[in-house]
């Protein structure tokens, strides 16, 4: 047993728990539960992942289909996980208020919520102006609004003034995988920001969500980089290791650039020679 | 003698025409699942189901919660 690391590991995650509107949450990677192989592999996945929310959609239910078919809850209960459901696939307010209502509904009154309004279908890029107006409305009815929007600072600081309890720009493109395409506007958007930032969208492999979280975002909320590696499992576990290594490193504060440094790690006295 | 409701977008045939939204979840054999039912576009919470009744042109949308990002 190894213990002095295990406890290092143990006191550091309790130390630094991301907060959502007075929740702590131990976990900084948020995961999706779409385009597994099946329920398994997507429990696995998660679990592997070390997430505690993940997100799920609202869809028509299959009428007359076998009572007893396995369902995405059977495979991950809402009692060991914190469901945050989204509005994917909704392209005004009204239909992303009122899916999100459903899921509220559905959730037994749970507030949490992942707003997110497209505006193309080829690019899935956010419709900002729906957005707005469907936070709006969301954050008046109670809801605890998680927002899915551009790297736009001057939006994300209005969806903050609206009340959104976390602002979730995208990195790129979703199911892109083309990783962080503009810090800049991230670390605008974080320098300004109150409330959580987490990178939702566009992280393809493990470096990407590292670099996020050094950037210092909240958190990192993916799902088709884990679910469409060729292993999503291992993924799932990189994944956890990114986020976790590049918020210690976000933290610990990294050493400066210089071009050379002249200066090396070893004493520079008492060679032999 | 049966009876068509739209249910979902589309008309789903019954075995008989349901008297409340608790009929109704029972005869989708939907009890017990995690679903939200909306009906005519207001939602239908799950402690109304039984005192709910349902008229021959009402349109139901039930979902649930399925796999996404």
């Amino acid at each position: 047993m190894n213990a002095p690391a295990d406890q290092a590991n143990f006191a550091a995650t309790l130390a630094d728990p991301l907060v959502i509107n007075g929740t702590a949450y131990r976990s900084r990677l948020l995961v999706g539960t779409g385009k597994y192989r099946d329920f398994a592999q997507t429990r696995e996945a998660v679990i592997a992942s070390g997430a505690q929310i993940v997100t799920v959609a609202i869809r028509r239910t299959n009428l007359g289909q076998d009572a007893n078919a396995p369902s995405l809850l059977d495979a991950l209960p809402p009692s060991e996980f914190t469901y945050l459901p989204n509005s994917a696939g909704c392209y005004t307010a009204d239909d992303a208020v009122r899916t999100l209502k459903l899921a509220r509904e559905l959730l037994d009154g749970h507030a949490l919520t992942k707003l997110e309004v497209l505006g193309d279908a080829n690019t899935l890029f956010p419709n900002v102006r729906e957005t707005l107006k469907a936070a709006e409305r969301l954050v008046a009815d109670g809801f605890q609004v998680m927002v899915y929007t551009s790297d736009d600072p001057i939006i994300a600081r209005e969806l903050e003034q609206i009340g959104c309890v976390a602002i979730m720009p995208l990195a790129s493109l979703i199911g892109s995988g083309m990783g962080i395409l503009n810090p800049w506007n991230l670390r605008l958007i974080i320098e300004q920001s109150k409330v959580p930032v987490l990178v939702d969208a566009g992280v393809g492999t493990a470096s990407d969500a590292a670099i996020a979280m050094e950037l210092g975002c909240a958190g990192v909320l993916m799902n088709t980089a884990i679910a469409l590696a060729t292993d999503p499992v291992r993924m799932a576990r990189a994944m956890r290791l990114a986020v976790e290594a590049g918020r210690d490193a976000f933290l610990a504060g990294r050493m400066p650039r210089k071009l050379y440094a002249a200066s090396p790690s070893s004493p520079t006295s008492g060679l032999i020679a | 003698m049966s009876f068509d409701l739209v249910v979902n977008g589309a008309a789903h045939r019954l075995a008989a025409q349901p008297a409340t939204v608790g009929d109704l979840v029972r005869a989708l054999n939907l009890v017990g699942k995690r679903i939200a039912v909306e009906r005519n576009g207001e939602i239908v919470p799950k402690g109304r189901y039984e005192e709910t009744t349902i008229s021959p042109d009402d349109r139901f949308e039930i979902v649930a919660a399925v796999g996404g990002g």
